[in-house]
């Protein structure tokens, strides 16, 4: 007779719990060179860029805020924003969370793994929550590097605005967290498309790259002259929205828009990354990935997801088209022209006057008037005129504007020399650089004309 | 009183879409029994151990592992420990940090899971702070059997463990199991090295095209009816010659693929013809200096049973 071995200590395996798995997933994510190095990068090669480039006589000004390194600390960490949301979120997203399932299969640990832990739930949980936290790790170093060095190499003093507004240290403070917090979200989404061709693309390295594909597909995008619900619609639009944040008013409506459309990415590639793992059969050695359920799970809600955004964006806001319009650009160019005036003022030693005094106004043409009066395109030609108290003329600069396809131009003064025609002004204190001869701006796509 | 069984098989059937990689299959692993799973490559051996570990579920049948009956995937008692496909291991931890995220992992504190007496018992103690990347196949393995011991596992599985083993780390590996053994765990191993399992396992289990061909007693399936080539070593091979020749039931090979070496015979012959010939080489004053199958009767048997199950395909 035999009898299966039956006694009172026999019982089910106990799932390990998932807080468990999180610190396991984090020691062997902690313990790899490279995530280390990027830990060590992240916090502090902001601080030496920023602190450096605070240094040298060239800014780098055709990144937004870059020409205003000398003035304030607090351009730094949001010219390291701009850096970020091209090129180093993306790569950091993808070789943190697009490894992060590739890894065991590269290793041949996932039988080991679920044997240790006995559910496959609660290893995507606790592997997502780690790559989650490795993320916001390196991001923090990003924007507190940042910060850091440039208010230890420049000081703490208020930052222009994009509308040529002064935001007192404090406020650009908040501002520039704000910025960074609205950049984690298609951080997160990135992250969440990394999960997603890490888990179906098995230890190809297609799984590792495709956050920088999406992303430089995203940048490329929002380069195009595309409808603003559609630009708007993409989970990449959130990092170039914050700069809404630096103009007064803000610019929240594309920021939520942005923001929420990429926490939706997140959310979404997510759960179909823990459905594609869940279906996993991890006792078949010959695995390599989802093959075509990687479309028809992967790709295709995603796809479905683009056009759903796209047509509730379309039927939500009020804008149509390009976003950029004649009236929109005129006001933009006049708002910061007075702001910029009023600094311009104050540091010629000459009497304040205010913006109503001003009452600045700009006469855009595009093409020279042959073409049609919206869009983005460098061949924007602006006339400001402006009055001050007790001239009886009112005073007129001319600009040429270069405006990208996500609202943002530059103005580059043509004169007259002595307004905004000179990179440099002449004050009693010596040569200091012209805030009128050369700004950035923005035209808020959303707004009706 | 009965025989407590750690694995109770019954007509597991297992299928990957059209491939049926277990077909009807029935196993019995007794407490304290080591037991030899064999089989040509894509035999089933590998999926058969993943469902012992619970990482699969069979299609049909009934499976109970230390008494309880399993149903779902995942859901193998406490107890059970192993690996199949190779152990797994963090490249970037060291063997230590290897096993102390295993032990957090399951809810043990590091300091007192026992990791130093487990890299003792499998001979890893001086490179227990080295990384696991520089590490052979063979350490890898015996830090794979590490892992395993550090659960007091009451049955363990493992599959190839001896691959990559030098003779040091055998001897490591098989002290252990038969430890292990001694007090009362069931070890289930995968192996095609038939020395390994002729000195481990009581019984064997032999798979073929996903169906057991032979289960037992490793002595029964060595005690079955067939002829074995053997080599026989003496003083005088050509008298040995002229002996084998004129003794009943000896055949003499020439081309039996060993070395070729003047002082060998090889003979294929059952095992009373063999004595016979010893004896009449005794008698006739020829010395015999080695005498030993060319290849074990555990793998005569494997070849004999996995070829006929081939053949009948």
């Amino acid at each position: 007779m035999t009898a299966t071995v039956a006694d009172d200590k026999v019982v089910s395996a106990r799932r390990v719990p998932v807080s468990r798995g999180y610190r396991f997933e984090l020691v062997k994510l902690v313990s790899q060179w490279r995530i280390r190095l990027l830990v060590l990068a992240c916090w502090i090669a902001p601080a030496l860029f920023v602190a450096g480039v605070g240094q040298q006589s060239t800014l780098p000004s055709d990144t937004l805020f870059g020409r205003w390194m000398h003035a304030t600390g607090w351009a730094g960490p949001l010219v390291m924003l701009g850096f970020a949301g091209t090129y180093a979120l993306p790569l950091l997203s993808s070789v943190v969370a697009g490894d992060v399932f590739a890894a065991e299969d590269r290793l041949g640990t996932w039988r080991y793994l679920l044997v240790a832990v006995r559910s496959p739930r609660r290893i995507f949980v606790a592997k997502s929550l780690a790559s989650l936290s490795v993320i916001l790790l390196l991001v923090a170093g990003l924007a507190v590097s940042g910060a850091a060095g440039g208010l230890v190499s420049v000081g703490n003093q208020p930052l222009v605005g994009l509308d040529g507004h002064l935001l007192a240290p404090g406020d650009a403070a908040g501002r520039v967290l704000l910025a960074w917090a609205a950049a984690l979200a298609p951080t997160l989404a990135l992250a969440a498309i990394g999960l997603l061709g890490s888990v179906a693309l098995g230890r190809s390295p297609m799984g590792l790259l495709l956050p920088p594909i999406v992303a430089l597909a995203m940048s490329v995008a929002q380069m195009l002259p595309l409808p603003v619900a559609v630009r708007l619609a993409l989970p990449g639009y959130a990092f170039i929205a914050w700069n809404g944040l630096f103009t007064s008013p803000a610019q929240i409506a594309p920021l939520l828009i942005g923001v929420a459309v990429s926490l939706v990415w997140a959310v979404l590639a997510t759960v179909l990354a823990y459905l594609l793992f869940l279906r996993r059969d991890f006792t078949n050695l010959a695995y390599d990935g989802a093959g075509r359920r990687a479309i028809t799970v992967g790709l295709l809600p995603l796809a479905a997801l683009t056009a759903g955004t796209v047509a509730v964006v379309a039927v939500a806001t009020p804008s149509t088209g390009s976003g950029i319009e004649q009236d929109k650009v005129q006001r933009s160019v006049a708002t910061a022209f007075a702001h910029l005036y009023r600094m311009q003022t104050r540091q010629l030693h000459r009497p304040a006057v205010t913006e109503a005094q001003l009452r600045s106004s700009a006469a855009c043409t595009k093409s020279d008037g042959q073409a049609a009066q919206e869009g983005a395109g460098n061949d924007w030609r602006c006339v400001v005129t402006w009055d001050l108290p007790g001239v009886p003329v009112p005073g007129t600069a001319v600009y040429q504007l270069d405006i990208t396809s996500d609202g943002r131009f530059v103005a580059d003064g043509d004169g007259p020399k002595e307004v905004n025609g000179y990179f440099l002004l002449r004050t009693s204190t010596g040569d200091a650089p012209n805030p009128l001869w050369q700004f950035d701006g923005n035209v808020e796509l959303l707004t009706p004309h | 009183m009965g025989t407590l069984h750690a694995v109770a098989a019954r007509g597991i059937t297992k299928c990957f879409g059209d491939v049926v990689a277990l077909d009807g299959v029935d196993l019995d692993v007794t407490q304290g029994q080591i037991h030899g799973l064999v089989g040509p490559n894509g035999a089933g051996k590998t999926t058969l151990l993943g469902l012992l570990l619970g990482l699969a579920v069979a299609d049909s049948g009934r499976l109970e592992i230390l008494g309880t009956p399993v149903g779902r995937a995942f859901d193998a008692p406490e107890g059970v420990a192993g690996f199949v496909d190779g152990p797994g291991l963090y490249p970037s931890l060291t063997a230590r940090q290897n096993l102390a995220a295993l032990a957090r992992l399951r809810g043990a504190d590091a300091r007192t899971a026992g990791i130093d007496d487990v890299l003792d018992q499998v001979g890893l103690t001086a490179v227990a702070d080295d990384k696991a990347r520089g590490f052979s196949l063979g350490m890898r393995q015996r830090l794979g059997l590490a892992a395993a011991l550090l659960t007091r596992p009451r049955l363990l599985v493992l599959d190839e463990p001896s691959n990559g083993l030098d003779p040091a780390g055998k001897r490591h590996v098989h002290g252990v199991l038969a430890r292990l053994a001694a007090d009362g765990t069931a070890v289930v191993l995968s192996s095609h090295r038939m020395d390994d399992l002729e000195a481990l396992c009581s019984e064997v289990t032999i798979l073929a095209t996903g169906r057991v061909v032979f289960s037992g007693p490793l002595g029964k399936l060595a005690a079955e009816n067939r002829e074995l080539d053997y080599r026989v070593r003496t003083s005088d091979p050509q008298a040995a010659r002229r002996l084998a020749d004129g003794t009943n039931g000896i055949r003499v090979v020439d081309d039996a693929g060993v070395r070729q070496d003047d002082e060998l015979l090889v003979v294929r012959a059952l095992v009373p013809a063999l004595d016979e010939l010893v004896a009449n080489l005794v008698r006739s004053g020829v010395a015999v200096r080695e005498l030993a199958p060319v290849i074990s009767p555990l793998e005569a048997a494997f070849l004999d049973l996995t070829e006929q199950q081939e053949a009948g395909r």
